[in-house]
Order: C-alpha cells, then structure tokens, then sequence
C-alpha cells in the first residue's frame, strides 16, 4: 500500500511541475490542483497508515500500547482540500474571465502595457 | 500565562466584515463601520502589547485542548508588536479608501474582504501552530486575491494570474513541508515541535525539509530568484489595495521566517549561507530594477524586493545584533512602505498619473502635502535621526562583526540605490516643472475639505508613527532588544506554551 502510494505521489508531484512549467494557462491550473493532491497524499502517507485500528484508546490507559491510527492527517486533508477547493474555483474563474479578455492561452501574452486608471 | 483575550484583535475584524456583509451595498455604513473597527482594534493591540510587555508571553488554547494536541494561540512581544503595526496600517488605509477608492469597487464588498485580509495577517501573527499558520495563510491570500481583481481591468487580471499562480504554489510547498515535518516528528505545535525536532535521528531529513518553508516563504516575501510575480502585480491594483499588500503582506513572509528559523530550524552552517546568498541577491537584483522605472508604483515594488534582502539577511547572520537589526527594521518597513502607496495613490489623486516623466511641479502647487511626503521618502533613505537610519546600524554592526562583507557590501549599494532613487523621484515629481504638453486633471482640488482630511490624514498618521520609531529610537531599541532575546532563546517561548520542562 505504502509503495503505490509514494509512486502515485512522485506521479502527481512530477505532473503538476511539469504542467505548470508549461505556457498555457489551463495547464498550469491542472498542474495546480495535481500538485495540490500529491501533497494531500503526502500528509495521508507521512500520517503512516494503520488498517483497522480505530483512532481511541482505552478510558484507563495511560501509555499507548496498541497501534492506533492517527486522525490528526486525515483532518488536516480535510481542511486543505477544503481550502485548495476554494482556491481552485477561484482561479476558474480568473483565468476565464482572462480568456475572455485577453483571448489567448498563452501566459506570454499578459503583459498588456500600463494603462491610467485610480 | 493564559489570557482570553489574545484573539480580540482577530475577531474585531471578523465581526466588522460580517456587519458589512450584512450592510450590502451600503457603502456609507461600510465606511463607517470599517473605521470604527480598525480604531478599535488599534485600542485592542495597544492593550494586548501593554500586557504581554508586563506580564510575559500570553497564550490561549483553543477549545481548551492542552498543548501540544490542541491549537494555541501565542502573543509574545514580536506578534504583539506585528498585530499593533498591522492594526495602524489597517486604520490608515480604512481612512484613505473611504474617499479614495472608486465607488463601483465598494459596491462589490471591497470593505469586508479588507477586513477579512487584516483579520488573516493578526491571526498569523499570533498563531503557534504550524498547520494553523498555514491555515491563517491561505485566509490572506483568498483575500488578496479578491482585492486583487475587484475591478476587472484588464492590466488587474494579467498581474493576478501570476500573483494567484505563485500564492498557490508557495502554498504548496508550505504545505508539504508541514505534512514532511508532521511525518518526522509527529507534532505541529511550533513549541512542541522545537523540542523534538532536536531528537530526530535523521538531521539531513530536517534540512531538506527546512528549504521547503524557505521555498514556500521565500516566494510569500519575494526573495531573488522567486520576485518575478511581485513587480508585476503590485502596480495594478487601486492604492489603498497595493498600500495593504505592500506594506503588509510580503511582511508576513518575513515573520514567518524569523519564527520558523528561531523555533524550529535553528539556521545551520548551510542554511545560513543559503539564506545569505539569497539576501544579497535579492538586494543587488531589487536596486537594479528600482533604477530603471518610470512608473512610480513599479519603482517602490522594486524598493520593497531590495529592502527584503536587508531583513532575510539579518535573518541569516541570526546573532542578536542582526536580529535586533531585523526586527527594527521590520517595524520600520510595515510603516513605511504603507505610506510610500499611499502617497503613490495621492500623487495619482493630484496629477491624474503616476508616471515621473509626466509629472512635475507639485512643490509648487501643494508645499505643504510635499514637505510631509518628503519627511517620509527621507525616512525610507534612512537619513538620521528618522527610522530608516537606526536598523542599519545594527545590521552594519552585526555584518562586520561576522565578517559578512558581501553583504556589507549589498547594504551599502542598496542604501545608495534607495537614496538616488528617492533624489531622483523628488526631483522629477516635486522640483521639476510640469512638462508643458500634458493636460493636468486634478481630482483634489473640488473635493470638500472633509474629503481632503480623509486623504491626507492616514499619510499623516502613518508618518508620525514613523517620526515616533525615528525620534524615540530608544524605547523601540529597548523593545527589540526584549524581543531578539525571546527569539534568541526559544525556552521562555516552549515554558509559556507547554509549561515547565524538566
């Protein structure tokens, strides 16, 4: 389990740098939300995986004894998936409204000169 | 010692985005409503330094966990200070925005997503987790990106694609280093965290994990070779939007390295000499790009790449006489690179540009308004006694005695540059005639003088806080003396936060 995990987590890391080093713009938001859920895997990884242990301990233990799996990860991806999705759909719908001014994928043809204004 | 009423200064600013969020549309309330808040919060920090000044490092734990399990929230001298600048930054752009800010923006919730913004920078000044500062990171940047684009203008969208672009990945790379960080050491209290990261077996684990938050952080406070999205957002928002960000934000990144790299990475040999090469660069580069723009906007973005070099440089050296360097002159650029867009947005409120060679005469025109800019560009030089002055001593002292003459070296030109730079912009702006060809709009001039007030008055403000640090150096040398301590030895941090160790 862990070994197809790091593998999947080098794939999605090596995808998104690779995306986003790219010039279009849609590829660089793939390579955003790539990178964003090789790093959820990360935590999910690093959190280290238990099967079938709940995340409790006995009312009288003192130590931990047993195994247990640890909830901390889990509720970390859950914030940052949560967070990664808001920004994700923020910058849909920039790059959208980009297109549609600038009418060009290509991140090299941002650079409209200074216009006055406030 | 435990205090309830660490977070006051975060939730003044929730509450007065929720009110103006109920307050839709209604942009006197909002007005209203914003400088109410930030003069309030303003009380709330002065209260919440004068009580960690007496009574030590304050904390609170959220929901009543006890560290290390539970989010806590810490006010050491260092954060209390940072929450007090950012609340008189807020306060002064609250006032400027409220008459110079184009209406059709406040129509579309400019107001509460300010307040959400300064609500994010208090809450990571004051955090003590690692995945809660992260978390306190993300609140800033959804905000600022916001800001970024309200509007629309074409020129906006282009620099937020990159800003938003660099935000993300930096964040990123934050983030992995947290989830490396959690894996080796199984805590992300920072308190918690500086003790056990000395009991890793695998130390060279630590250290690649210690370039990710300098990856992450370095793109946050635009060091050298990550700068690129800077210079080419900030000229494009409104003023008082680019006085936030560029005052504050890159701030935040700098904070976050001095905390990171006096709890929990203690900078080795290899770090320090990273850190270093990175300041000194960042410094050379940031001067060079301030010499060759016209733009007054694009200029001070290139100011504030060169003057983050000298702090990642204090950073680096991690004596207590850099420190205290760093921090002075952390306190000193909150405060006056707010100003400096301030005034950018004045000038552009006079004139109707912000392009040196169509500008001119405004000595002239408005001595006064003139000579209170000049106090503060004189300040951002550093001529003595105002506030830009005293910092570099430190950073001098500190260089020499280490024997770090590249950046010596660095410091020197990128005083130079600064101080040619500002010549140059008195002299083009203020002194020069106005070129003869362009039609001067003057947007200043018919408003009512309540308006006037409310333009000038948060230039004044920030400017006799900047006069207070410069003229009353020694209550502030005391005070980072206090703070560089603190930083220095982490164990009164841990002891506050986890209680006595044995």
């Amino acid at each position: 389990m862990e070994l197809i995990l790091i593998i999947l987590l080098g794939l999605l890391y090596a995808a998104g740098v690779y995306l986003i080093l790219r010039r279009s713009m849609v590829k660089l938001l793939l390579g955003i939300m790539l990178l964003g859920s090789g790093t959820n895997i990360l935590i999910f990884l690093l959190g280290g995986i238990v099967k079938g242990k709940p995340p409790v301990i006995d009312e009288d233990a003192k130590l931990f004894q047993d195994i247990f799996a640890d909830p901390i990860p889990q509720s970390l991806i859950l914030t940052a998936i949560v967070i990664s999705f808001a920004l994700t759909a923020f910058a849909i719908v920039l790059l959208k409204r980009v297109y549609a001014l600038v009418n060009s994928d290509d991140l090299d043809d941002l650079n409209t000169p200074e216009e006055e204004d406030i | 010692m435990i205090d309830n009423h660490i977070l006051a200064p975060v939730f003044i600013h929730l509450f007065s985005a929720v009110i103006q969020l109920i307050a839709w549309r209604k942009t006197i309330t909002q007005r209203i409503v914003s400088i109410a808040g930030s003069s309030l919060g303003v009380l709330l920090a002065i209260r919440l330094l004068s009580r960690v000044h007496t009574d030590g490092i304050l904390t609170l734990n959220a929901a009543n966990w006890e560290a290390p399990f539970g989010i806590v929230f810490v006010a050491d001298l260092l954060s209390a200070t940072l929450v007090l600048l950012t609340s008189i930054a807020g306060l002064a752009v609250s006032f400027f925005s409220s008459t110079g800010l184009n209406r059709q923006r406040m129509l579309y919730g400019y107001f509460p997503i300010f307040h959400f913004l300064l609500m994010g920078l208090n809450g990571a000044f004051l955090t003590g987790d690692i995945f809660n500062l992260y978390v306190w990171f993300e609140v800033i940047i959804i905000s600022s990106f916001v800001l970024m684009t309200l509007g629309g203008r074409k020129t906006q969208l282009e620099g937020a694609v990159k800003y938003m672009a660099m935000n993300i990945l930096a964040s990123t790379f934050f983030l992995t280093g947290i989830g490396i960080l959690y894996g080796i050491t199984g805590s992300l209290n920072m308190a918690d965290l500086s003790l056990k990261i000395q009991q890793v077996q695998n130390q060279s684990l630590v250290g690649i994990t210690a370039c990710f938050f300098i990856l992450g952080f370095g793109i946050k406070s635009a060091v050298f070779p990550l700068y690129y999205w800077l210079p080419s957002s900030y000229h494009t928002p409104p003023s008082a939007v680019a006085a936030t960000f560029g005052g504050l934000l890159t701030k935040v990144g700098i904070y976050a390295m001095i905390r990171v790299f006096s709890l929990i990475f203690i900078p080795d040999e290899f770090t320090r000499n990273l850190l270093m090469t990175i300041a000194v660069l960042t410094i050379v580069i940031g001067s060079f790009g301030a010499v060759i723009k016209t733009n007054i906007r694009r200029l001070f973005s290139y100011l504030i790449v060169c003057h983050i070099g000298f702090m990642v440089g204090g950073i680096a050296m991690f004596t207590k006489v850099a420190l205290m360097g760093t921090v002075f002159y952390l306190f000193h650029d909150i405060m006056v690179k707010t100003n400096m867009f301030l005034i950018a947005g004045l000038i552009r409120q006079l004139r109707g540009t912000m392009d040196m060679t169509k500008l001119g005469g405004l000595y002239a025109h408005y001595p006064k308004i003139s000579l209170l800019f000049a106090l503060v560009l004189f300040s951002l030089v550093g001529i003595p006694p105002l506030s830009g002055f005293w910092p570099k001593i430190y950073l001098f002292k500190a260089a020499f005695t280490l024997q770090q003459f590249a950046f010596v070296g660095a410091l020197i030109l990128g005083s130079l540059v600064t101080l040619y730079v500002i010549a140059k912009l008195w002299a083009e702006v203020f002194w020069k005639d106005s070129p003869s060809d362009v039609i001067v709009e003057d947007k200043f001039e018919p408003l009512p003088l309540f308006r006037k007030i409310l333009l000038v008055l948060p230039i004044c403000i920030l400017c006799s806080v900047t006069l207070f640090i410069g003229l009353n150096a020694e209550t502030i040398v005391q005070l980072v003396d206090k703070i560089s301590d603190q930083l220095l030895d982490s164990t009164m941090y841990i002891e506050a936060v986890l209680g006595k160790q044995n």
